[in-house]
């Protein structure tokens, strides 16, 4: 069961990418979090970002959807773009009496018809009367999936919950958005901690720590270099891949810029 | 009945009506200490009506919002947790509005009405203030309801939403301060959190919607008004506290009544 989409079509009058960074630089206090970040969404592509804790993935996220500020650079956005967010997790305080329904209803006018549309969608329709508060993490996760898909979203922006839903639970979750892109042709720009579970469903992976360190097909960049020394063991299987770099990283993450150059990445 | 009883009783009520649906949001928004600190600060509202020579009132709103917007500049430093940062401002701007008072000596203030509420001496002119700031109040909380809602659960999302949502909660901070200024009279500055709060609290366990939760703190509200009014007049207690003290009891009574789920 699917959602009518009003004026789908407009946006197809633009070409070129959602949504987009040029040199994006974020600063918390002394040490830079974001260093001249460039990356793009085009319609209908699921982009995932990874890399290792504190690299800066919600910050270029939260960057993107206008919740921090850049102090360089610039985020750009196709006009009048609809936004579906689905945060990381989201709890509701216990002394809010608050049903699934009700929570899908917060966030625009919308008909009765179209919450149920929505849930089912997402594949939760049983839980609508269910209080928000008693919902599982990975039911939560399916809800805030309708509540986005509700906005009628040209891109989705999804930051993958770290422990609250099982590996099972989270395939599922991607196999739902893998679906609802199909269906829709929305973009999809996603943070992951764990690669294997999104590789299948990605088009571009974007390896992220501070700046842009590699990016391109799954398979590729697991093959890269980079990809593997901020990964270590946890890469999976290693593949024979020559490749030549103009950086290296010091210890603490820095850049250290090579002589003999040659990549093309960043 | 008397009229000061009538008058006592539909300002009272008017209160507690409004204080429902707002009571619920400071629930809801972990605000109860926040409520608390704008209304000690109320004092020193009322002291600069005086001085200034304007409407009591209008020096309450006032000192309120300076109040709230100081709070919001501190907080961005964030090198204090919250509830200290209320706490010195809570005390801080009680103890200036007695000491400020404490310099007018040509004034006489009734200081115990103000900190604890003078509700059986409530007035024509009283009444209206609490009725049309009233109104004003639940209109503006109508309007606003569906978005404070939406950012009460998640200030991210909603912005993201395209919410003004910085300016929902000065907004929800304004409704504060207004029933702030129009409820001093009726419980005094030191107790206004509780009629807030407590029905609120009590409502939680029977309300399944948020406007459930509202309408039913508005009731219990209305209920411990009366109820601390007669026991006022029949044992000769201070009005306001016996109030709260109705309100404490229904709380713990509802508390008690088993729930089938």
């Amino acid at each position: 069961m699917s959602i009518p989409h009003p004026n789908r079509d407009t946006s197809a009058l633009f070409a070129g990418p959602l949504a987009w960074t040029e040199d994006l630089t974020v600063r918390f206090g002394r040490r830079t979090v974001l260093d001249r970040v460039n990356v793009a969404v085009q319609p209908g592509e699921v982009v995932t970002l990874i890399g290792p804790n504190g690299a800066g993935k919600t910050t270029l996220v939260r960057a993107v959807l206008g919740l921090v500020a850049p102090d360089g650079g610039r985020v750009l956005r196709r006009p009048n773009l609809r936004i579906g967010y689905m945060p990381q997790k989201l709890s509701v305080d216990q002394t809010l009496p608050l049903t699934v329904r009700r929570f899908l209803a917060l966030w625009r006018p919308v008909a009765a018809d179209r919450v149920e549309a929505a849930l089912e969608e997402a594949g939760v329709a049983r839980l609508a009367d269910s209080a928000v508060q008693t919902i599982s993490g990975g039911e939560m996760q399916r809800v805030l999936l309708a509540r986005a898909l509700l906005g009628d979203p040209d891109l989705l922006v999804l930051d993958e919950p770290d422990q609250a839903v099982d590996v099972h639970g989270q395939a599922e979750l991607f196999n739902r958005i893998a679906q609802v892109r199909q269906r829709r042709g929305c973009g999809v720009l996603l943070v992951s901690h764990d690669l294997h579970t999104v590789m299948a469903r990605t088009d571009r992976v974007i390896c992220l720590n501070g700046h842009v360190c590699c990016s391109g097909r799954p398979e590729d960049v697991s093959r890269h270099p980079e990809y593997h020394a901020l990964f270590g063991g946890h890469a999976g299987d290693l593949a024979v891949y020559v490749h030549h770099h103009d950086h290296a990283h010091a210890e603490d993450g820095k850049v250290v810029p090579d002589h003999d150059g040659g990549c093309c990445h960043g | 009945m008397d009229d000061f009883v009538i008058r006592a009783l539909l300002a009272g009520g008017g209160i507690a009506l409004l204080a429902g649906p707002l009571g619920s949001f400071v629930v809801w928004r972990r605000m109860a200490y926040f409520g608390d600190t704008l209304a000690h600060s109320a004092l020193l509202g009322v002291t600069l009506g005086f001085l200034l020579g304007v409407n009591p009132m209008v020096g309450v709103m006032a000192v309120c919002v300076a109040l709230a917007l100081a709070l919001v500049a501190l907080q961005r430093r964030r090198n204090l947790a919250a509830d200290t940062l209320l706490g010195i401002l809570s005390h801080g701007s009680l103890s200036l509005g007695l000491v400020a008072l404490a310099f007018l000596e040509t004034l006489r203030v009734d200081l115990m009405a103000y900190l604890f509420g003078d509700i059986l001496s409530v007035t024509d002119g009283d009444l209206m203030a609490i009725y049309g700031g009233g109104a004003v109040a639940l209109t503006g909380l109508a309007l606003l309801w569906r978005r404070l809602l939406a950012v009460t659960v998640d200030e991210d999302l909603a912005r993201v939403e395209g919410m003004p949502v910085d300016a929902l909660r000065l907004a929800f901070m304004l409704l504060i301060a207004l029933v702030i200024a129009i409820a001093m009279k009726i419980v005094g500055i030191l107790l206004i959190t509780s009629l807030l709060i407590i029905p609120a609290a009590a409502a939680r366990r029977f309300a399944r919607t948020p406007e459930g939760m509202a309408a039913l703190a508005s009731i219990l509200g209305v209920l411990a008004v009366v109820a601390g009014l007669l026991a006022s007049l029949n044992w000769d207690l201070p009005g306001g506290p016996s109030v709260v003290v109705a309100a404490a009891a229904l709380f713990l009574l509802g508390s008690l009544v088993p729930l089938r789920r």
